[in-house]
């Protein structure tokens, strides 16, 4: 069976560094991607300390003039989004969908690595921005003209084109990713694994692609048109000459409403990989889960005008109902979850306890994102902090969880040692505490009129206290990531040994030697189901073979 | 015999062996890979052409007086137009070449039709000389603009697909493709032909429509 020992690994790999900066192995790109957008999640972390830092009290105190505070909260965000989350969760499957799906590497290796090799190159060009006159991009990190345009009051500094040229390298990045990922999983399969045997992560995944592959060339389309408006004297978005402003938004949101599913499906992959493991039985409703996720990836591309309710030129009806409309998959997905968890033998390993707290989390986000879908409620609540509990509901509380949950899962499996369960546990509860402290008041501070993207506000307005607790809840989270990364250094060097199958896994991962071989597998596994590996464990007792040769 | 049917008759303790199971079937990964890659093409032309419609919708009338008819369909362009049609067929025919294992009559077609885009290109940019003399340039209002940016990414893609060309030109010299092993070119060919529809789309929408 391909569970116990293997054939000893004769290596393939180079020595050192030389072999890191040249790797084709989806593993070890898949780690860089990793640690690389872990490095860029603590700088978008350090600028939203300084925002937080900033909003505690009333009054400039922490920064000489508003400019530098809407560099932070520009910077922050895009940091966040487009080289932490996307690339993190990208990272993730790199690791782990070939393994997944029994293959050796993903099907263009090459071409895997210079998605990778985008990244760093395009984080040091948006950083550089802050080293140029006129600083880093400071127009939010949706750019929106005539803000992002070229003007007395506006963006005048190569900080906003560095901007857009960091984000067209994302976008190609993420494009040749997410074909990668297609043509993987549809041509590398194992024999035996049947589209409907694919693990949930492997899904995802899939259906993140396609996302990435229709969505991002939009958004370039819509960065490129501001580049030339910037810098060549082109009028799409420039009203005076013609141009019509909301065009960009509706180019912009295009991309960037299916990028919140490429933030968030990948994640919901990972905790359907580890709900399932950690109450030892099999995700409810399989297949439903994966019309779900198919039905949210095609309800994702019409829901995009939601963002631009107040801007007067969209059909509020369609959209609204789109956007109520796309709550049903998710609520199919909440329901596959819970079910699973009912009644199963849990075991409150870290893996599972950042699961369920994406579990509801992001059932809070849920529910707050499904208030803003009502039109009116939308028109009051536009640009308050109301919008930006919302989306760190999702995105933190949603997708960070996830990703927490994944690292923890998969640890063992990339590094062959354990983390250290006490520190996790330390890491979590400060996580979750820190995380409901920052972001919660932010629903009270949004209905009570704060709007988003200032560094100063009235000290009459009833709003210091909410914002001291949500800064004071933002330094926990800061403080949070220190027994993590305390947790993997000491780990690394005197973790437990993991053995192949530390978690009693059920995908085709856990059949191979922890760290892999770089080929990947020895041998496989029959597949005869969604959970090869249990299935070999626990004496094949499957459906097929209850029914015996025909 | 098929993973299945083994089961069923082996010791079902025995692992597969892998390399009896990643069988070749279906379409190649690089053609799949180059027909993803179109996908995401057409969603960023996509991009640009809603910018265009949306542009032309709002500013009448469309084109400005002043370039009331520079856009003229019966004038060079028309044979820049016949020309990169042409040089599809070229480009199909090198592909039933190569698929027969003529190899002469690949680089033959080939050679062709790498010429026949770069005197396309040379002619796109004769004519926007032209245009620049009678002052249309990139700043001129919406229209200008969504002309030059449509065309001038159509003609980059161009660009890319004659060095494209380039490489399976030299490739089919050196003897590399054959009638089994020639998925580069398939996948050129693609490319080839997707910016030769991109191009009959600009024309009708820019010069006809």
């Amino acid at each position: 069976m391909a569970t116990h020992a293997l054939a000893p690994a004769t290596t393939a790999y180079r020595p050192g560094l030389y072999e890191w900066l040249t790797t084709t192995d989806h593993k070890k790109i898949g780690i860089m991607y990793v640690i690389n957008s872990f490095l860029f999640f603590l700088i978008g972390g350090f600028f939203a300390l300084g925002v937080r830092a900033e909003l505690a009290a009333p009054g400039l105190q922490i920064f000489t003039n508003e400019h530098v505070y809407n560099e932070f909260f520009s910077i922050h965000a895009t940091v966040m989004i487009f080289l932490f989350i996307i690339p993190m969760l990208a990272g993730l499957g790199n690791y782990a969908v070939p393994l997944m799906i029994g293959a050796p590497d993903m099907a263009f290796p090459r071409v895997n690595a210079l998605s990778f090799w985008m990244l760093p190159l395009a984080g040091m060009l948006l950083l550089a921005g802050f080293l140029t006159q006129g600083g880093a991009a400071a127009a939010g990190w949706t750019s929106y003209p005539p803000l992002s345009e070229v003007g007395p009051t506006k963006s005048p500094g190569p900080g906003q084109d560095l901007w857009i040229v960091a984000l067209t390298l994302i976008g190609t990045s993420s494009i040749l990713g997410g074909i990668n990922f297609l043509v993987t999983i549809f041509k590398m399969r194992a024999p035996g694994m049947t589209l409907f045997r694919m693990p949930i992560m492997v899904w995802t995944m899939l259906v993140t692609s396609v996302l990435v592959v229709m969505a991002t060339p939009v958004l370039t389309s819509a960065l490129v048109m501001l580049f030339i408006d910037r810098n060549y004297g082109g009028h799409f978005f420039d009203p005076t000459h013609g141009g019509i402003v909301v065009l960009y938004q509706n180019l912009f949101w295009f991309y960037s409403h299916p990028a919140v599913y490429v933030m968030v499906l990948p994640a919901m992959g990972v905790i359907s990989e580890v709900l399932p493991v950690f109450s030892r039985k099999p995700l409810f409703g399989y297949k439903a889960f994966i019309f779900a996720t198919a039905g949210i990836g095609a309800l994702g591309f019409s829901v995009w005008a939601h963002h631009m309710f107040t801007t007067g030129s969209v059909f509020l009806p369609f959209f609204s109902l789109m956007t109520f409309l796309i709550a049903v998959p998710t609520g199919v997905k909440m329901f596959n979850w819970v079910a699973t968890i009912f009644r199963g033998k849990l075991s409150f390993s870290t893996p599972f306890i950042f699961a369920i707290g994406f579990l509801t989390m992001f059932l809070i986000g849920g529910i707050n994102g499904a208030f803003s879908a009502a039109v009116p409620v939308d028109f009051a609540l536009h640009d308050t902090y109301f919008v930006v509990a919302h989306l760190h509901y999702v995105l933190f509380g949603g997708s960070v969880f996830g990703v927490f949950a994944g690292i923890y899962y998969w640890f063992p499996k990339m590094s062959g040692r354990m983390l250290d369960e006490t520190l996790g546990k330390v890491h979590f509860v400060l996580m979750f505490v820190g995380f409901n402290l920052t972001f919660f008041p932010m629903h009270m501070l949004g209905l009570q009129g704060m709007p988003r993207r200032i560094a100063d506000y009235a000290s009459n307005a009833g709003w210091n206290d909410w914002n001291l607790l949500a800064s004071i809840g933002g330094f926990i989270i800061g403080t949070s990531i220190l027994p993590f990364i305390w947790n993997v250094f000491v780990s690394l060097r005197n973790g437990k040994i993991a053995g192949d199958d530390p978690w009693e896994g059920n995908t085709l991962e856990w059949a191979t030697s922890s760290p892999p071989p770089p080929y990947n597998f020895d041998r496989l596994p029959e597949i005869r189901s969604e959970r090869p590996v249990f299935d070999a464990r626990h004496g094949r007792l499957t459906p097929h073979d209850e029914m015996g040769p025909a | 015999m098929t993973a299945d049917a083994r089961a069923l008759t082996a010791d079902p303790s025995a692992p597969l062996v892998l390399q009896e199971g990643h069988l070749a079937r279906g379409i190649s990964s690089p053609i799949l890979g180059m027909l993803l890659f179109l996908t995401s093409e057409v969603m960023f032309f996509a991009g640009l052409f809603a910018a265009y419609f949306s542009t032309r919708a709002a500013d009448q009338p469309w084109p400005p007086k002043q370039f009331d008819s520079i856009l003229n369909p019966l004038s060079l362009i028309l044979v820049a137009t016949v020309i990169l049609i042409s040089s599809s067929f070229t480009c199909q025919f090198a592909v039933w070449s190569i698929r027969r294992g003529d190899r002469t009559g690949f680089i033959r077609n080939i050679s062709v039709t790498f010429v026949l885009g770069i005197v396309f290109l040379l002619l796109q940019a004769y004519d926007y000389t032209l245009l620049f003399g009678e002052g249309m340039t990139l700043g001129s209002g919406p229209f200008g603009t969504t002309y030059f940016t449509l065309t001038g990414f159509h003609g980059a893609h161009v660009f890319g697909g004659v060095l494209m060309l380039g490489v399976i030109l030299y490739r089919g010299m050196a003897g590399q493709f054959s009638s089994r092993h020639h998925d580069a070119v398939e996948a050129v060919s693609l490319y080839w032909h997707f910016v030769d529809i991109v191009w009959i789309v600009l024309f009708s929408v820019l010069y006809l429509l």
